[in-house]
């Protein structure tokens, strides 16, 4: 029987999803052994074309990471789809949108201006030359990807049947799911394949979590060192835990946690939570001057809450484009 | 009538609010037609997600109304709607969403006129700023 074949591909993304596929170790050599890969632009020489030649779900499984952002990604989304019978959202760009998310609190007239704009410090470019989708030259016409105005997470743009969440997805996920499919196992459709516990379910230091929260003062990480052992929400320092999925790690608190530094929130959400900022903002009120509140006027509460500086941002640093409300509204 | 197109989602508390807002019907107070009341047992109740989720569904703009704070019949409900609306509002702010679109405010159950006020200076601010189209395109 011919090997199952695999193939991994890259959108709108840092390449540190492929470095997770190289963080597998010795154990890519037992993937290499099962599988044939038949497609890895980052590491092989493929061409588009080889893909485009296959017959339709000729590939057993198609790995792709980052965010959708240009025509480009969009085309090869919709091609490896086509050629596999199954797609997985590898990593946090390509299951929630991720930091080039980020990217929805602009659009492509503002980014472009700040990126080759006058008014960009690093930019010397008199004649505004932007890049442009079709330019033509004397030997004829060039041709760039498209650039889209919103940055869309790969659910947005094909089927997916599953997701491998993570910046970067821990291996031990990878391996899991890579037997998974090999052994014929695998969930639902759409299932996140990572535990559905949240992070503080896990976390170590939940124990020193005092029974109620009153926070005055909210700490920036870069602000402050923070205690090695307690709970960040109870020190003041904003973390994600509440509304992320733990996973990071095989055991013990997670990546960021152990490292002492507070979970930023890129494996997303438990399966019931839609929208991780709501949940955050709803989480954040019920910890913050709850000592007497009974007391405070409207001002003092305002002021207490807008130390929270920049909450979007913050709470949707890795899941902008799978928000509810997906991007800014530029007027 | 003339007829607006907006709508404002208005959610009231089961035990100050709502009241006042049905004070303000028997006393046949003029009230705007664009609002659609829910009622909810507190303020406290109304999650963020709701006033997000009003306003992918075509919602203009989102009334929440509760107890005057020490009056909550749950004691601290509408001090948490407190601070989770005015989160959400920076929140909001970030998303290209005016402030205005959103609004907590306190209505005791004798308050009619108070409530009506509140409902109409409301269906004023959100017919200035007009429907939030981009949004229902996201449907």
């Amino acid at each position: 029987m011919a090997k199952p074949k695999v193939a991994f591909y890259w959108c709108a993304s840092c390449g540190g999803c492929e470095e997770a596929i190289v963080d597998l170790n010795e154990d890519i050599l037992k993937v290499v052994e099962l599988v044939d890969i038949v497609f890895w632009p980052c590491a092989m020489d493929f061409k588009y074309q080889d893909v485009r030649n296959m017959k339709d779900n000729e590939i057993t499984v198609a790995f792709i990471n980052g965010a959708i952002r240009t025509d480009e990604q969009e085309e090869m989304a919709n091609l490896l789809r086509k050629k596999s019978q199954l797609v997985i959202a590898f990593g946090a760009c390509s299951h929630m949108g991720g930091i080039p998310g980020l990217a929805n609190f602009w659009d492509k007239e503002t980014i472009f201006e700040s990126s080759y704009g006058k008014d960009c410090p690093s930019v010397d470019n008199p004649d505004n030359i932007v890049p442009l989708t079709i330019s033509s030259v004397p030997e004829g016409e060039l041709k760039l990807p498209a650039f889209h105005n919103t940055v869309k997470s790969l659910d947005q743009v094909i089927d997916v049947d599953y997701y491998i969440p993570g910046c970067s997805p821990a291996p031990y996920l990878t391996m899991k799911a890579i037997g998974a499919i090999l052994a014929g196992e695998l969930p639902k459709k759409g299932t996140v394949l990572a535990p559905e516990k949240s992070l503080c379910d896990v976390c170590e230091r939940n124990e020193t979590k005092p029974e109620k929260m009153s926070l005055t003062k909210i700490k920036r990480i870069s602000e402050v060192i923070a205690d090695p052992e307690k709970c960040f929400l109870a020190e003041g320092i904003i973390c994600l835990g509440p509304v992320t999925i733990a996973g990071c790690t095989n055991e013990g608190s997670g990546r960021c946690i152990t490292a002492n530094m507070p979970c930023r929130g890129c494996y997303g959400p438990p399966p019931k939570i839609t929208d991780v900022g709501v949940k955050m903002i709803s989480a954040l009120a019920s910890i913050i001057g709850l000592e007497g509140e009974e007391n405070m006027s409207e001002e003092e509460v305002e002021q207490l809450m807008s130390q929270i500086e920049d909450p979007a941002g913050y709470f949707y640093r890795f899941s902008l484009p799978k928000s509810l409300l997906r991007r800014k509204r530029m007027n | 009538m003339k007829k607006e197109k907006f709508t404002i989602v208005t959610f009231l508390c089961n035990w100050c609010s709502y009241e006042g807002a049905d004070r303000a019907g028997s006393a046949r107070l003029n009230c705007p037609a664009n609002i659609r009341v829910i009622r909810v047992m507190c303020s406290g109740r109304v999650e963020p997600q709701f006033v997000i989720q009003a306003f992918r569904d075509g919602a203009s703009g989102v009334l929440i109304l509760g107890c005057h704070p020490g009056d909550c019949h749950y004691k601290k409900g509408n001090y948490k709607a407190r601070r989770r609306i005015i989160l959400l509002k920076k929140t909001l702010k970030q998303f290209g969403i005016e402030q205005d679109r959103v609004r907590l405010d306190w209505v005791s159950a004798s308050e009619g006129t108070r409530f009506a006020k509140i409902a109409n200076e409301m269906a004023d601010t959100i017919k200035q700023l007009g429907p939030l189209s981009e949004l229902e395109a996201l449907n």
